[in-house]
């Protein structure tokens, strides 16, 4: 059974480490997958600021070593905080019923060992904000954008506490090939099974709105989920945040960056606006 | 992706990056005005060219953090162009440098450095430096003793200003040295030579000019074999100074990407009146002692440099040439590998020769590329003479038969042919030989030539011969190495079939 796609949570001692383990037993337990608990060592640059400017005889070999010695230290250290960290999510996740998860430590930045990994990635759980990120600023982290796009798996953005088992879902769908694709994954998963599926769609409610809407509720109703549609109109960020917090969604499932790169430069990403705004936890499809 | 690069890649470490560009830009102007005297040509060619090269190679080069300007290893290889053609020429061969390492690049040229083994990076980076304390000594020669005592007292500055506490490690120590030598100077009126009596500094920013030689085949045939040298030993350098700021920096970079860099930053100074250029060993390792660790760190040298340059143009032609000199002659002790000669007692002969057959060819020719090719042929025949001695052949009578089973064991190749040949004894008079090649390697044609000739010699004598695992052993022999890239494959030709 080792070769089963797994529950990848990223902790890296951020306020959000705790939740995002959380999160990751609450999938795990759901799709019955394994879950592995990785925390990466980002190799920061030595802040030496030696300004003479000279050579002397051998400084290649002496700076060299210098240097090792300097971020062999850092290393040890990192990697010990990081195992307590880990230590702490593997005994959270014990006490919630996921059995014998993987501790993993890479050195490297995030976003290669995540490619590097990608195949035995199933669901990948972030928190919005790294370490070096205070908790109540509503900044996304640096390494969030690169991470979602280099990620060809769905990701889940964390952004606070595991309050409760989520129960409603709210599903960004604008009829788009993306999105249909989006709805099929969501038909296939385990993980939505019993929830209340909210499928929405901000338009202007024209009739073609309507036809979009409708087939997405056929979609996700012949796949046996309970789901209630809207149309909704006006801005699209605005729309989609108020509908979730009138119907106390918990989870926002949606695509991410489905536009082009030359649009995003010039109008803003969605996506990205979306993640810093939304109160509650966003699943991606990729 | 020639202008991807991360957020980190540039924004990563700002202070760092900032403070060392600084210092390197203040390590790059004396060396610029003293490699453009070594090409003959005026100061601001130099200076232009560093520029230029170091803010164009901040965006499109593919490591992070080297320094790159005009440097003494592609100065040296200008000299006869420039006093017999002149500068336009030299502009002209820059471009085509430029041209020549892009077309590197895509070809994939950079990947070829793994033929260029330790001992001869080794004895390419202390060439240089003998290369670049010996471009000092015309300063040294028939001058009046001034020259010597500042020269003396500069070098002094520059080890041991950065032992005083508290300020010694934030005020680079060259630029102390350069400031008190010409402040002495001056203010005591003694009369040598100094950077304004070698030529031309830069007073504007870089113009754009298109370098004013006539467009023909001529003027190709003058340029190309210069351009040519210019390319090998700009990328040569450059790829060795990626690999020792790989190492000092623990991280990767793309070494394509970078010889197609080095190309459009040497087009960029060809255009704007600069000579080629390439990354500096010496520059780069002050870079990341300043705590410089990012692209910011590259381009912040370029312009600290032009700022640097044009608003104190007058002072810097006040400069004596015997500051230059001490800065110079830091930069050969500091490129030097030291530690390459104490080592030598440990080191394998065959190591060592290579290492100073390098140095040696290169001090002779003046041409670092020629250097870097006698000492890569002398690697690989001494590794072919190693090899060689990996072959061995046993062998079994079976005497009711009168049948001799010969065994062949290793690598047989050009080199180890005639060995191989020697150890059949074609005197013994046999009805049947067998030689069972199962756990033997054909490498090349000479293998099979010698194998054949074995075979015949043992016709003549009347005997018949059988071979064993004739395919097997020759599989070896396939010039795609590719087909066998999967470890099972290898397994299968080398393990014993």
């Amino acid at each position: 059974m080792n070769n089963r796609r797994t529950v990848l949570a990223c902790i890296d001692g951020s306020a959000f480490s705790d939740a995002v383990a959380d999160y990751a037993g609450w999938i795990a337990r759901r799709v019955d997958a394994p879950v592995t608990l990785l925390h990466n060592i980002e190799h920061g640059h030595s802040a030496d600021s030696n300004l003479s400017g000279n050579l002397t005889p051998g400084e290649r070999e002496e700076l060299l070593e210098e240097l090792t010695e300097l971020e062999s230290r850092r290393s040890k250290i990192l990697i010990e905080q990081g195992r307590r960290m880990l230590d702490s999510a593997y005994q959270r996740l014990l006490d919630s019923g996921v059995t014998k998860p993987a501790l993993l430590q890479r050195h490297g930045s995030l976003v290669d060992s995540l490619i590097e990994m990608e195949e035995e990635i199933r669901v990948l759980v972030v928190g919005v904000r790294g370490e070096s990120h205070g908790r109540e600023a509503s900044v996304l982290g640096t390494q969030l954008e690169p991470v979602i796009r280099a990620m060809h798996r769905p990701v889940l953005v964390v952004n606070r506490d595991f309050q409760r088992i989520p129960e409603r879902l709210m599903i960004a769908y604008d009829g788009s090939e993306a999105a249909s694709k989006g709805l099929d994954m969501l038909t296939l998963s385990p993980l939505y099974r019993g929830m209340e599926c909210h499928l929405v769609h901000v338009g202007e409610n024209s009739s073609r709105d309507q036809d979009i809407l409708a087939e997405g509720v056929a979609i996700l109703k012949q796949a046996g989920l309970e789901v209630t549609g809207s149309n909704l109109t006006g801005d699209v960020e605005e729309a989609l945040l108020q509908y979730q917090q009138s119907h106390n969604i918990d989870l926002i499932v949606m695509g991410a960056f489905g536009h082009s790169r030359l649009r995003e430069i010039l109008f803003g990403s969605r996506t990205l606006s979306i993640l810093s705004n939304a109160r509650i936890p966003l699943l991606l499809l990729r | 992706m020639l202008l991807h690069s991360t957020k980190a890649d540039w924004f990563g470490n700002i202070r760092g990056d900032l403070l060392a560009g600084i210092v390197v830009a203040l390590a790059l102007i004396p060396e610029a005005i003293a490699f453009s005297i070594i090409a003959g040509v005026d100061p601001k060619v130099g200076l232009y060219a560093s520029f230029c090269i170091s803010v164009i190679i901040a965006f499109v080069g593919g490591r992070p953090g080297m320094i790159t300007a005009a440097t003494g290893a592609m100065a040296l290889l200008m000299v006869t162009l420039v006093k017999n053609h002149g500068l336009e020429y030299l502009l002209a061969a820059t471009l085509l440098t430029g041209v020549l390492q892009i077309v590197a690049g895509y070809l994939k040229l950079g990947n070829l450095m793994s033929f260029v083994s330790k001992s001869v990076v080794t004895g390419f980076v202390n060439a240089l430096a003998i290369l670049i304390f010996m471009a000092q000594l015309p300063e040294l020669t028939n001058v009046t003793w001034h020259v010597y005592a500042m020269t003396a007292v500069g070098l002094g500055i520059i080890y041991l200003f950065p032992l005083i506490p508290l300020i010694g490690k934030s005020i680079p120590s060259p630029l102390v040295c350069i400031v008190v030598l010409t402040v002495v100077a001056v203010m005591a009126g003694i009369d040598i030579r100094n950077v304004g009596d070698m030529g031309d500094l830069p007073d504007t920013l870089p113009i754009f000019l298109w370098p004013d030689v006539p467009l023909n085949l001529e003027t190709l045939m003058i340029i190309l074999p210069y351009a040519v040298s210019l390319t090998v030993v700009g990328l040569l350098e450059s790829m060795m100074t990626a690999t020792i700021v790989d190492d000092l920096t623990d991280s990767n970079s793309d070494k394509n990407r970078e010889c197609k860099g080095q190309g459009i930053a040497n087009i960029g100074a060809g255009l704007l009146g600069g000579m080629a250029g390439c990354a500096m060993i010496g520059q780069s390792v002050i870079n990341v002692k300043s705590g410089g660790r990012g692209r910011l760190s590259t381009l912040a040298a370029g312009v600290f440099l032009i700022v640097m340059v044009v608003f104190l143009g007058p002072w810097l032609s006040l400069i004596p040439m015997a500051a230059l000199v001490a800065v110079m002659i830091m930069v050969a002790i500091g490129t030097f590998s030291w530690r390459s000669v104490t080592d030598m007692k440990q080191h394998p002969l065959s190591t060592n020769i290579v290492m100073v057959v390098t140095v040696v060819v290169v001090v002779a020719t003046h041409n670092l590329a020629y250097g870097v090719l006698a000492g890569v042929l002398l690697a690989a025949l001494f590794f072919a003479n190693k090899v060689s001695h990996f072959m061995y052949v046993t062998s079994e009578l079976d005497e009711a038969a009168a049948t001799r089973t010969y065994q062949v064991v290793g690598q047989v190749f050009f080199n180890s042919a005639d060995k191989f040949i020697d150890q059949f004894d074609f005197k013994e008079v046999l009805s049947k030989v067998v030689i069972d090649l199962n756990r033997a390697h054909f490498w090349d044609i000479s293998a099979v030539a010698s194998l054949d000739k074995v075979v015949i010699k043992f016709r003549r004598e009347g005997a018949d011969v059988e071979l064993i695992g004739l395919n097997e052993a020759s599989s070896t022999i396939i010039d795609r190495f590719g087909v066998h890239d999967k470890p099972e494959e290898i397994d299968k030709v080398l393990g014993g079939h």
